[in-house]
């Protein structure tokens, strides 16, 4: 057990250091993320300018694109990029989800399309996972793949998918073989977003903006060399996306709390430095936060000796979610009576942060995960 | 960096679990009195673990101890190792030291003018930093098997350490950790077995998803528990944050995990018979013994907000 940097981490790190002084521009830190990433052209390029200095997909493997380095690195990162306040990669989907799928499912062909254009931000991704009946319950899925030859013909409809309005891509799961019992009769496809057929609606969310939309599919032709994995094999690639949601995302996850951390911090030291409740909750969510990244850590280092992330990893989007609710919501109540006014930040932060235990497993499922899964309690269905 | 447990590390958590296992097994009669057996103790190093080899400790640091004193807390091993190792140690000089490894003095430390096990250890780490004799007239707290007392002698002797507040307040984290994460598993085990209904309630959401957030109070609790033993083994200077941010988490978990078992287990679990009593009464200690979660946050607000400033 050792929480100092080794000689090589040292290194990564001040290297990082000095190439973020070098190329991200004082007027693009301190972003709030979200929808916003895509507002002009600073988001795409500033991922490419990520993924030409080597810092997209350090642990993706160097023939698709990455650095191959080790996950200690990709921590470091996460750390030196939230201390320099720089905006994140674009390709958030694509980084998290589709990348690591088409990575373990994918054929040689797939993984050379693909893989570096995800890092490069050539390639935006999006995911077509949730339909208007099947939101938790993934396996329920409707959208029609229906053989015909060489191609798939998709008929239906997805929802919740985030940047589709600006996706190149879509990783999506539908019902291939609709007499099969529940589980094996679905598949896992990559769409291209152009083909004709696709149609993307935006729904504007509680903050006004809109990151996730509709995507409805009439008659969509996909070749079936699209497919990832087996035809019928949907379910098991599918949990493999699930688990890189799931598992990789809290460093990522904390990074932002932190950035949120630090500015309540500094609210109560200009607003509210002398009342002592405010002060209790604020170092509270200071103790939450580290609990938080020392979590991270010892998922990492089991990670590291063993290839499978902790167990205890699962408490993480659980326990951030609800954490960014509350302490953004301190925020807005540190800010006193200019509270209720749209500051730009904590306004959209705490409107956004409602959507949090819903996305990427409500924390309803992820508590069944838990319960099921790591504590071994009866399974309820 | 690497935050996981070393190999050697685990062996030693699973060698204090199986020896504390076969002498503390949560069926023994807690109403009896129970030996400490310190003895045995000494003989397989654990009171001599950050002890130095020339003075006849195992040469190992605080976050080996640290893994002792969870198992500690899970098994609810009676004897004062908290009070000699966790609480007095740091203030030993080489000769003392050499005692505790050997097994032939027990110590503890006055807190806030109380002396927890003052009837059983030979000395006693005062406020002022001097040492005093154990012995004395004791008090029942609201744990059976840690009686404290005040210190009524004048004067003491001179000690060559200083008193460690995060290394005190790290090892009640580190037990904490495993009396929560031992009413967790006492609480699953009766969900998965206990049918009500037709089915074990361990299938209904109610009882599920309280334990799956306890089971996250644990792990967190698990995870700054760690980072405290780390920063004061190292000296880190985050020592003094960490071990209050643990000290305040997991007291407040071991507390709130020890309540929810008490209600999965239903009648049964407010019963004297059952154990988990036992266990909550020692998270409440831990809770209260020392600074309490408040005083904690408050000592934190102050390091990372900075003093309050008079209105």
């Amino acid at each position: 057990m050792n929480l100092r940097d080794t000689p090589e981490e040292a290194a990564f790190r001040a290297e990082l250091r000095t190439w973020l002084d070098d190329n991200l521009p004082e007027e693009r830190r301190g972003g709030r993320g979200g929808a916003q990433r895509f507002d002009d052209a600073f988001g795409r390029e500033w991922s490419r300018k990520l993924y030409d200095g080597g810092y997209a997909g350090l642990t993706w493997p160097k023939e698709y694109g990455g650095a191959g380095a080790p996950y200690s690195f990709q921590a470091i990162f996460y750390e030196e990029t939230t201390r320099a306040q720089a905006p994140s990669h674009v390709g958030v989907i694509g980084l998290g989800m589709a990348g690591p799928t088409i990575m373990t499912h994918g054929t040689e062909e797939q993984k050379q399309a693909h893989l570096s254009k995800i890092l490069s931000a050539e390639e935006i991704w999006c995911q077509g996972f949730s339909e208007p009946d099947a939101g938790s319950d993934l396996a329920a899925a409707r959208t029609r793949m229906e053989r015909r030859g060489d191609v798939f013909v998709l008929n239906g409809q997805k929802v919740w998918s985030s940047f589709a309005h600006v996706a190149d891509w879509c990783i999506l799961i539908g019902q291939s073989d609709p007499d099969a019992p529940r589980y094996k009769g679905l598949s896992y496809m990559m769409v291209d977003m152009r083909s004709p057929g696709v149609e993307v609606r935006p729904l504007r969310q509680i903050t006004g903006e809109s990151e996730f939309n509709e995507i409805f599919f009439t008659d969509v032709e996909v070749p079936a060399e699209n497919l990832l994995g087996e035809e019928g094999q949907g379910w098991q690639v599918a949990m493999t996306t699930l688990l890189h949601e799931r598992g990789t995302l809290g460093f990522a996850l904390t990074a932002a709390l932190e950035v949120g951390v630090d500015r309540l911090i500094g609210l109560a030291r200009d607003r509210a430095n002398g009342d002592a409740v405010a002060r209790d909750r604020v170092a509270q969510e200071w103790i939450e936060l580290q609990a938080l990244r020392y979590t991270n850590y010892r998922s990492l280092g089991t990670y590291q000796r063993t290839g499978i992330p902790g167990p205890e990893g699962s408490a993480i989007k659980l326990r951030w979610s609800e954490q960014n609710q509350r302490m953004t919501k301190l925020g807005r109540e540190l800010l006193g009576e200019e509270g209720i006014l749209d500051d730009g930040w904590w306004h959209h932060q705490q409107l956004r942060s409602r959507g949090n235990t819903i996305e990427a497993g409500t924390s309803e499922v992820l508590r069944n995960i838990v319960a099921e899964r790591v504590l071994g309690l009866p399974k309820g269905r | 960096m690497d935050f996981a447990l070393t190999t050697e590390q685990q062996e030693l958590k699973q060698a204090a679990r199986a020896w504390l296992s076969e002498w503390y097994p949560l069926d023994r009669d807690f109403d009896a009195p129970q030996d400490d057996r310190w003895p045995e103790l000494a003989e397989l190093g654990w009171l001599g673990v950050s002890v130095s080899e020339q003075e006849g400790g195992v040469g190992l640091g605080f976050v080996e101890e640290a893994l002792i004193l969870e198992e500690m807390g899970y098994a609810l091993y009676p004897g004062p190792y908290l009070a000699t190792v966790g609480l007095a140690l740091a203030a030993l000089g080489p000769q003392e030291r050499a005692e505790v490894a050997a097994g032939t003095t027990k110590w503890s430390a006055e807190i806030k003018g109380l002396v927890p096990w003052l009837g059983s250890v030979d000395r006693v780490v005062g406020m002022d930093g001097l040492a005093h004799d154990g012995g004395g007239q004791e008090i029942a707290t609201v744990d059976p098997d840690r009686p404290a007392g005040r210190l009524e002698d004048g004067g003491g002797t001179q000690l060559d350490g200083s008193r460690d507040i995060p290394r005190a307040r790290a090892a009640m984290a580190a037990e904490a950790v495993g009396i929560a994460q031992r009413a967790l598993e006492l609480a699953v085990a009766y969900a998965s077995t206990r049918e009500q209904f037709g089915k074990p309630i361990g299938v209904y959401q109610a009882i599920s998803h309280r334990l799956a957030d306890t089971y996250a109070d644990v792990e967190l609790a698990r995870s700054l528990a760690y980072w405290a033993a780390w920063c004061v083994a190292e000296g880190d200077e985050q020592a003094p944050v960490a071990a209050a941010a643990a000290k305040a988490f997991a007291a407040e978990a071991a507390v709130t995990a020890c309540e929810r078992s008490i209600q999965v287990h239903g009648g049964t679990g407010f019963t004297w018979e059952h154990p988990l009593h036992r266990f909550y009464k020692r998270a409440l200690w831990l809770h209260g013994t020392g600074s309490r979660p408040t005083e904690l946050r408050a000592e934190i607000a102050d390091a990372v907000i900075g003093a309050p400033v008079p209105a």
